[in-house]
């Protein structure tokens, strides 16, 4: 332990900590502005300076261990004034849009500007004017809002090892961009939106549909209906002040109802349906030997769009089904439109999701298509849907619970751990050892997958063979997964593993991209931790034991695998952009 | 067997008085009086004498004749080289308070030939020390009192105990040649004129701390140096003294060279680290240090080519006799590139503790063409300038901050009364604002904003409150920046400042530029008694501003004049008057 004082106050921390840290401690708040709980520090901004005694620098509070016999001053006229002269600078290179930003009243520079009661222009606006980005359908760039934190590189390179954004040029010109200056749809980008879930500033944004949805709302011709994701749940309660992990089901059933949804869903059905056939998929190549091993799960878009760009050696591995967000979609405007007699043209689908990539996967092939419509029309995202509750000023928090429609609504305990990472494996492992064995798993949660470790590994014995799984999360983590495999490809040698399963962002979908700002690994273990309890407190947890998911197959589409089931759930991949 | 050696300075070879015409003169002369066999001719690169024309060193003799002419070598041949007698009046007397320690060699070897190198005393000082073990080096370094010569002044000593001390089994040691101060040519000349004095060095630390790898982070704009060190490193280790078991020992080390691409920030210790590892060039926050982890994570040590051409005679004369030169805080020598409006350009190395006058009037003669002294700039674009009445200072690291501006590496530029304060400042920042690396607000926006000031006062535009404006942003950037290059960005500004704020106030409330240098405030007119009506004015102006015919004489319209002297340089007569 190491021995320090702030503004007179001694404490004792921890080798290593920092003195911003440290200051917490002792209920000190110092200023920041590139600083993420989530990320190293990049040191960028140069707002949270301290004096520390016996030193005529100021030192980054962010970036700067305690040592021992520290004396750190966090505030004083001199510092004080230094870090208004810093904010005052970044205003200056700051457009004043922020009544018609995004990030209006959820930015981080206007809270510090606010904190520091910035009431004039100090400096003249040099504003670069590079034109925004919106290649994609996932996110939008404006280089103009940047304050060069850092932020969305670091975890562009470090985390996610996608490589798609970087810094270019120098001093005042430089920028962050694609590399080379190109598009981001030309770019490795696999549309993750970690960088927009981090962005302090509105410089990367969500694309905004909330517009759109609201006209489809208001027009009386269409038949709008909802699916939410299972980690939704869990995380978007924070953006109306509830602690991470409060499970917001029914009110969310409720919500979307008030908001106008003639029918609310949940995807966690078509998770439980997505457990059918890729279990099924699993229990054919491992035990009848039809197709490679290890069998890789696809229901993270971003995964797809890093195989099919990074690692299009591994597409033979990929299991073939869809996505819950498309699956349900389709059975929305074929299934449910039968049942209901209602004509699945006028039918308006759209999925809350937590993520950017879910809007991309909308017209990712021609099979999300399959319906004759567009499967899924729009894909909103957690911060989207929570800005579309405020806009109506319905009071989320204190609405009553509600059911979800029938028959694409009920959900079991296994479809809704397909929110935090490893939640897809453990279902499916639930199942296919059903499948295998004719009976389920005496023990169903399967704790060496669960947490935040990277790389998780899981050896089981099923009905006399052993099954080897492992689990990645954050792409940053599945390099070393997939060399394995391909070096005992290359030897000869059988496969490590027999199932694998990726998930882009850190966490999994509880982590998106397009969950609340400010996620930290405890957030991510809290809102899991909220989606273990809702399995835990289900009364099904089998997916192959959900009634609506035996009547659909019962009524529609016979069985796992069956030639229709192909026709509507499955899809392909093909080696995009140069290796 | 060549008996003489004589060194002939490539100054500017294919020009008609140029050395390359010289040089073929003095082999042929040679060839002449059968001569050629004894007489060994090299062309050198640096012999240390500076703007004295065609310079010749004879060998073994060390005669230095300086300004010589073709009908001198009749002379030279005949005296010198038959008799061994020296010519007074070719002779070149270096000025007595010159001091060279690490200019020992240059121009007195060929940088090309090892045994050259070894004759003198070459690699002793590595055998020495290979004898005396690490902390036997480490401590004669401590006792010498060396400090870092490429800016910061660490103690070198102090350096390498630290490097030595982490733990690691892998460790790096850096040559830094990135010399990128404008003007600045010391380490160049060493690396052209000494290349194994800091091979040498870089064996001696690497030795001392535990390192197997060695790197030179050479500039690519330095062709020669790059040449000359890759051909010293292979006969270095052709002669065993580079690679496995130096000297039959246990210690084996190999060097390598890395090229910089140009970025003035890449000089900076962690930003330099980055570029050697083929990432961004940008620093990042200490700690760590690069001494416990630096390239590629392991401990590095990275010394400036000057500090480390210090190392071999420090362990081959003792650390003792090192400390006895210089002053109380400062040991050894400086090697300074005088230039500027001085009579006697060129590169000097003198004890520390000489002082500026010294450095001025005696060594450097005074400024060019009889001008009245205004200012001497040392430290680059990180330094200031020091006025005519502290000119007594002895230059020392700790005097030289004193008085707002610093040691750096080396540069040393004297200003008379044709130099604007306010222009100068701007030429420095603007070369720190081209250099920014773009991480931090503070460098990245600050220098903008103060450049912009700058330009403005410089169009009279200015106001009084931007004096303060100035200030403001400085303190922001030297309290908030990042790294070096932006904690002292503002220097140049802030020592202008200090002393000539005269200046600024005379071309913010006059709108007046004393020294006629802010082209922005000067009125151009037509003196017609001086006008020799040749329209030579009219046709260099670009804003066709000025009329007139060969009758009636010219005029200038000032309303149309945009101030950019173009006339002024033009006249022949002088007729055309700034004020």
């Amino acid at each position: 332990m190491i021995q320090a004082t702030i503004n007179g106050i001694p404490l004792e921390v921890a080798e290593g900590t920092t003195i911003l840290d440290a200051a917490r401690q002792v209920q000190v708040k110092i200023p920041t502005l590139c600083h993420h709980p989530d990320l190293p520090p990049t040191a960028a901004c140069g707002i949270c300076i301290v004096k520390v005694a016996g030193s005529n620098k100021m030192l980054r509070a962010c970036c700067t261990p305690i040592e021992q016999g520290m004396k750190i001053l966090t505030h004083d006229p001199e510092i004080v004034e230094v870090r208004r002269t810093v904010l005052e600078l970044i205003l200056s290179n700051h457009p004043n849009d922020c009544l018609k930003c995004g990030r209006n009243q959820s930015c981080e520079l206007q809270n510090l500007t606010a904190a520091f009661g910035i009431r004039e222009e100090l400096f003249p606006k040099f504003i670069s004017g590079i034109p925004k980005d919106d290649s994609t359908n996932a996110f939008v760039i404006e280089p103009d809002k940047c304050i060069h934190c850092g932020r969305c590189i670091e975890i562009c390179q470090e985390l996610q090892q996608v490589w798609a954004l970087s810094f270019l040029g120098r001093g005042f010109a430089s920028r962050f961009a694609p590399a080379a200056g190109m598009k981001l749809v030309e770019s490795p980008c696999v549309e993750c939106g970690q960088c927009s879930s981090h962005c302090p500033t509105g410089a990367i944004f969500e694309l905004d549909e909330t517009v759109k949805v609201w006209q489809k709302l208001q027009d009386p011709e269409n038949y709008c209906v909802v699916q939410i994701a299972p980690s939704v749940r869990v995380a978007i309660g924070e953006a109306f002040g509830l602690p991470p992990g409060t499970n917001m089901t029914g009110k969310l059933y409720t919500v979307l109802r008030r908001l106008g949804f003639k029918a609310v869903f949940d995807t966690t059905f078509a998770a439980d349906v997505t457990i059918m056939e890729e279990a099924s998929e699993f229990v054919e190549r491992f035990v009848h030997k039809k197709g490679a091993l290890p069998l890789i799960t696809t229901c993270c878009p971003s995964w797809v769009i890093y195989l099919e760009k990074q690692a299009p050696d591994m597409i033979e591995h990929f299991s073939s089904c869809k996505s819950p967000q498309q699956i349900m979609g389709l059975l929305a405007k074929t299934y449910y439109a039968r049942a209901m007699q209602i004509d699945p043209s006028k039918i308006i689908m759209v999925s809350v999701m937590p993520c950017t990539s879910k809007k991309c996967e909308l017209t990712r092939t021609e099979e999300m298509f399959a319906s004759g419509y567009q499967d899924v029309d729009y894909a909103l995202t957690t911060r989207e849907l929570a800005r579309m509750i405020k806009q109506t000023g319905k009071d989320f928090v204190n609405l009553p619970e509600s059911e979800p429609d029938h028959i694409l609504g009920d959900y079991t305990g296994a479809g809704v751990i397909f929110g935090s990472t490893g939640g897809v494996m453990e279902a499916a492992l639930r199942t296919a050892h059903y499948f295998i064995t004719g009976k389920n798993p005496e023990t169903l949660e399967f704790e060496a997958i669960r947490g935040l470790p990277g790389v998780k590994e899981l050896t089981l014995s099923l009905a006399g063979s052993t099954v080897r799984v492992a689990v990645a999360h954050g792409l940053g983590n599945v390099t070393s997964v997939l060399d394995r495999v391909r070096e005992a490809k290359a030897n000869g040698n059988p496969a490590p593993y027999d199932f694998i399963e990726v998930m882009a962002c850190p966490g999994g979908c509880v982590g998106g991209g397009g969950q609340p700002y400010g996620v930290t690994n405890e957030i991510r273990t809290l809102r899991a931790r909220g989606l273990y309890q809702d399995d835990r407190s289900r009364s099904i947890r089998f997916s192959h034991e959900n009634p609506y998911v035996k009547k659909l197959y019962q009524e529609f589409l016979q069985k796992p695998l069956s030639s229709l089931a192909h026709e509507l759930l499955h899809t392909h991949y093909v080696r995009r952009g140069q290796e | 067997m060549n008996e003489k050696t004589v060194l002939i300075k490539d100054t500017t070879p294919g020009s008609t008085t140029g050395t390359k015409d010289f040089f073929d003169l003095f082999t042929s002369a040679l060839r002449e009086s059968r001569l050629s066999d004894e007489v060994r001719v090299v062309r050198a690169a640096d012999i240390g004498v500076y703007n004295h024309g065609i310079v010749l060193k004879i060998l073994p003799e060390n005669i230095t004749y300086a300004r010589v002419q073709p009908h001198d070598i009749k002379r030279i041949i005949g005296v010198t080289l038959k008799h061994g007698n020296p010519i007074r009046d070719l002779e070149y007397r270096p000025s007595s308070r010159q001091l060279r320690l690490v200019l020992r060699n240059c121009g007195r070897i060929d940088p090309e030939n090892i045994d050259d190198y070894i004759s003198r005393n070459g690699y002793q000082a590595l055998y020495k020390a290979l004898q005396a073990g690490p902390e036997a080096v480490i401590s004669e370094l401590k006792t010498s009192g060396l400090r870092g010569r490429g800016g910061g002044g660490f103690p070198t000593g102090l350096k390498w105990s630290m490097t030595g001390k982490s733990p690691g089994d892998e460790k790096y040691m850096i040559c830094n040649a990135d010399e990128g101060d404008p003007g600045a040519y010391m380490d160049r000349s060493v690396l052209e004129g000494d290349p194994h004095a800091v091979i040498e060095g870089m064996l001696i630390a690497g030795f001392a701390i535990g390192a197997s790898q060695g790197f030179f982070y050479i500039r690519a704009e330095y062709p020669l140096a790059i040449e000359r060190i890759q051909k010293a490193i292979d006969d270095a280790r052709a002669y065993g003294l580079v690679g496995e078991r130096i000297f039959n020992s246990s210690f084996s080390m190999d060097l390598e060279i890395r090229l910089g691409a140009g970025a003035f920030v890449c000089g900076e210790e962690t930003a330099l680290l980055a570029s050697i590892e083929g990432k961004r060039g940008t620093p990042s926050p200490r700690p760590p240090y690069p001494s416990v982890k630096g390239l590629w994570g392991k401990p590095t040590c990275i010394n400036n080519v000057e500090t480390l051409a210090n190392v071999p005679p420090i362990i081959l004369n003792g650390g003792a006799w090192f400390s006895r030169i210089g002053t109380e805080s400062s040991k050894g020598t400086k090697v300074f590139a005088l230039t500027g409006k001085i009579k006697n350009s060129g590169l000097i190395e003198v004890p520390m503790g000489t002082t500026l006058r010294d450095i001025v009037f005696e060594i450097g003669g005074g400024p060019a063409s009889g001008k009245k002294f205004k200012a001497v700039q040392t430290g680059g674009p990180s330094g200031g300038v020091i006025p005519e009445h502290l000119l007594d200072t002895g230059v020392d690291y700790d005097n030289l901050q004193r008085l707002g501006s610093i040691m750096g590496s080396g540069g040393m530029i004297v200003m008379d009364e044709d130099d604007c304060m306010v222009d100068i400042a701007k030429f420095y920042l603007k070369f720190c604002v081209d250099e920014s690396c773009g991480k931090c607000a503070p460098c990245r926006i600050g220098g903008y904003q103060m450049l912009h000031l700058l330009e403005g006062i410089a169009q009279g535009k200015g106001t009084l409150e931007d004096l303060n404006r100035l200030r403001m942003i400085a303190k922001a950037m030297q309290k908030a920046s990042l790294c070096g290059l932006g904690q002292t960005a503002a220097n140049p500004v802030l020592s202008t400042l200090r002393y000539f704020e005269d200046e600024y106030r005379e071309h913010i409330v006059n709108r007046r530029c004393p020294s006629k240098k802010c082209t922005a405030l000067l009125r151009f007119v037509i003196d017609r008694m001086r006008c020799k009506k040749c329209g030579l004015c009219a046709r260099t102006c670009p804003e066709k501003a000025i009329s007139g015919d060969k009758d009636r004489g010219y005029v200038i319209d000032a309303t149309k004049c945009i101030s950019c002297g173009m006339c002024f340089e033009a006249c022949k007569f002088g007729a055309v008057e700034r004020n």
